[in-house]
């Protein structure tokens, strides 16, 4: 076991630690704020280097306990774990840095509480669980912590509105839960493991309806939290009233998560490729029928919500493609979007900050009124709808090449349906900036002059710079989801590290 | 059951259990929906101790190692247990909380949607984008009556 493999548990082990420091520390802000944000840039620094020890020498492997693979918790940070890890750490302390801003800048309903900052970082710990884990079981554990965690964040203060959509969030939730034990459940009823790594060679013995029916079980509940076609109507409705920084998070990496799982099943559970024809109808669907809901809202954050539905819709495509260029594309969109998505939901909560409304109807004139805000929701808007030269246009081109290069008639139809879903998106993303920042304001309402807490403004510019440096690596970043691609479908190097003796 | 492998009646009861859960997840009342997640998820647990081989005590030196029960599917459910327990516990809180403020535990169709819904029948924009000509040279701009947020009243 190398020295790299001490460090695999620290990206959960920290934040578990950091959420019961700021439980303690739950009378004093100041020292609240200090131990999230140490604990938050451990986490990232630790992932940074995860990242660069498995594109240099393969997964990093730690075996919880010393237990051997095959009986107790192995903790796995492939390339694409790192890559995740890198990404959703340097996400949440961003968002971190605007909450904590928030906290300073406003009291009331939608100000911070105490709770706030241990369930934060225990929602983080699940998601790097969730990223981490080698076994199917120790995955539901992560998907569990983080939905327990982002509960008590989307009901933070309990008004009546928060409640009645948390209520749904809720049931939604457990229900997908529910499905995805089941599946585990019925895994290891036949297999007899749920170590991912035996896995992978046990599944392919079975006999092909059970190996079907495993996947479409472990993809419906996947398919719920990734907010797939038609399994996506829970997310418009229950992410748009949590507060700002809790939306953005939500947006930007719990549906990501479930995407994540997907890729993870598909690629070293089930890698025959047997419903890539399923995945991209319902890639297609979602794409089309998330965007074409955007067009029709008048929320700002609920428009953004449908926009998150639709693009989730090109990851599924990049992996329904079963091919390395296809997989690597999908990679690079998660980075991608993650990052974008979780900037415009905190510029949402700006634009709240600043106009006292997200609804359309009551907003108007911002960017004469504000220009830095214009240029902060312009940049990631421009780059979600896949304008070049942003990264949001290099990711589509790389999925729309790989379906090409794939042909056939539903790749051909899914390259169709990813390039309307592109120009649709440019028109949602202008449609806002045309009536919430360029128009006159309404005459019946009057602009609140609020000056913007300086640190919300400099995390979400940060957060908008951050989707400009993908932009600016796109090329090496390819360069590492290729190679998180290939070795995903190779499946070998992951086996060999987490089973060195082979199959026992 | 020992010794026994599948058993007719644990399958009948997760079907069951299963089906009455889902019945009651149907539901519109809180309540009702929280006692159809208890229901389903200890459908689930069921399932997952149906996934194991039946036998002794899992405990090395009580008995012949073969002739043991798996103690991994006992694990899975003991954690399960506990997660299912905690999440139980927040419904329940969610419940009383939306009782307290609304009157009632029941889960409403979404605003929003019932908005979209209504405009779309009677076939109009949302927000209007009358043009993008800039703040000043559009005489013929008009701003549509802000709609009210919700209907009835608001808190």
């Amino acid at each position: 076991m190398s020295g790299y493999a001490a460090l695999v548990p620290l990206p959960v082990v920290v934040p578990l630690l950091g959420a019961a420091l700021t439980l303690l520390l739950v009378d004093r802000p100041g020292p609240q704020r200090t131990v999230s944000v140490v604990g938050l840039s451990a986490s990232l620094v630790v992932a940074v280097v995860l990242l660069v020890e498995a594109y240099r020498n393969g997964p990093v492997v730690m075996r919880v306990g010393g237990w051997p693979p095959t009986a107790g918790i192995v903790l796995v940070a492939d390339q694409l774990a790192a890559l995740m890890l890198v990404v959703s750490s340097a996400v949440t302390l961003c968002v971190l840095f605007y909450s904590i801003g928030q906290g300073r800048g406003e009291t009331g309903e939608s100000a911070p509480l105490a709770i706030y900052h241990p369930t934060y970082l225990v929602l983080t710990a699940g998601i790097t669980n969730a990223f981490l884990a080698g076994d199917l079981f120790n995955l539901f554990v992560g998907f569990e912590i983080l939905l327990a965690a982002s509960f008590v964040l989307i009901t933070l203060g309990g008004t009546e509105v928060r409640i009645r959509t948390g209520a749904m969030y809720v049931v939604v939730s457990i229900l997908s839960s529910m499905i995805f034990l089941a599946g585990t459940g019925l895994v290891y009823a036949a297999t007899g493991t749920l170590n991912m790594a035996q896995l992978a060679q046990r599944l392919d013995a079975l006999p092909d309806g059970v190996r079907l029916s495993l996947q479409l079980v472990l993809l419906l509940a996947f398919g719920i939290k990734a907010a797939v076609f038609p399994l996506s109507a829970w997310l418009p409705d229950s992410y748009p009233t949590a507060p700002a920084p809790v939306t953005a998070v939500f947006a930007g990496l719990l549906t990501k998560v479930g995407v994540y799982a997907i890729i993870r099943t598909e690629t070293l559970l089930f890698p025959g490729g047997d419903v890539d024809g399923l995945l991209m109808v319902v890639a297609g669907l979602t794409m089309a029928v998330g965007i074409l809901g955007a067009v029709a809202q008048s929320d700002l954050k609920r428009i953004f919500s449908f926009t998150l539905v639709s693009h989730i819709g090109y990851m599924i495509f990049g992996v329904a493609l079963s091919s390395v260029a296809g997989l690597a594309g999908a990679i690079f969109y998660v980075v991608h979007h993650i990052t974008i998505q979780t900037t415009l939901f905190l510029v949402a909560g700006l634009v709240e900050a600043r106009a006292g409304s997200t609804d359309l109807r009551r907003l108007g004139g911002l960017a004469r009124a504000a220009p830095l805000l214009g240029l902060l929701f312009f940049v990631p808007a421009m780059n979600l709808a896949g304008i070049p030269p942003f990264s949001g246009f290099l990711g589509k081109l790389g999925l729309l090449q790989a379906g090409v290069a794939a042909g056939g008639p539903l790749p051909w139809a899914l390259v169709v349906a990813g390039t309307a879903t592109s120009l649709l998106t440019l028109y949602a993303a202008s449609r806002v900036w045309n009536i919430a920042f360029w128009r006159e304001p309404p005459a019946a309402v009057e602009q609140p002059a609020v000056r913007l807490p300086k640190l919300m403004v400099a995390a979400t510019a940060a957060l908008v710079g951050l989707g400009l440096v993908l932009t600016l690596v796109a090329g090496p970043l390819f360069g590492v989801t290729t190679d998180a691609a290939t070795d995903l479908r190779a499946r070998t190097p992951y086996l060999r590290a987490v089973l060195p003796g082979g199959a026992p | 059951m020992r010794g026994t492998g599948l058993t007719l009646v644990l399958v009948v009861v997760v079907g069951v259990l299963a089906g009455s859960g889902v019945t009651l997840l149907l539901e519109r009342s809180l309540t009702r929906i929280l006692l159809g997640v208890i229901l389903l998820g200890n459908g689930v647990n069921v399932l997952i101790l149906l996934g194991g081989r039946s036998g002794g005590a899992p405990v090395v030196g009580a008995g012949p190692v073969e002739r043991m029960s798996d103690p991994l599917p006992q694990a899975m459910i003991l954690t399960a247990i506990v997660i299912t327990f905690g999440l139980t516990a927040f419904l329940l809180a969610v419940a009383y909380r939306s009782w307290y403020l609304t009157g009632d535990d029941e889960v409403e169709d979404d605003l929003e949607d019932r908005q979209v819904a209504a405009l779309a029948a009677r076939n109009e924009l949302a927000a209007p984008d009358h043009g993008g000509e800039g703040p000043d040279d559009d005489p013929e701009q008009v701003d549509p009556e802000p709609l009210p947020r919700r209907p009835g009243p608001t808190p």
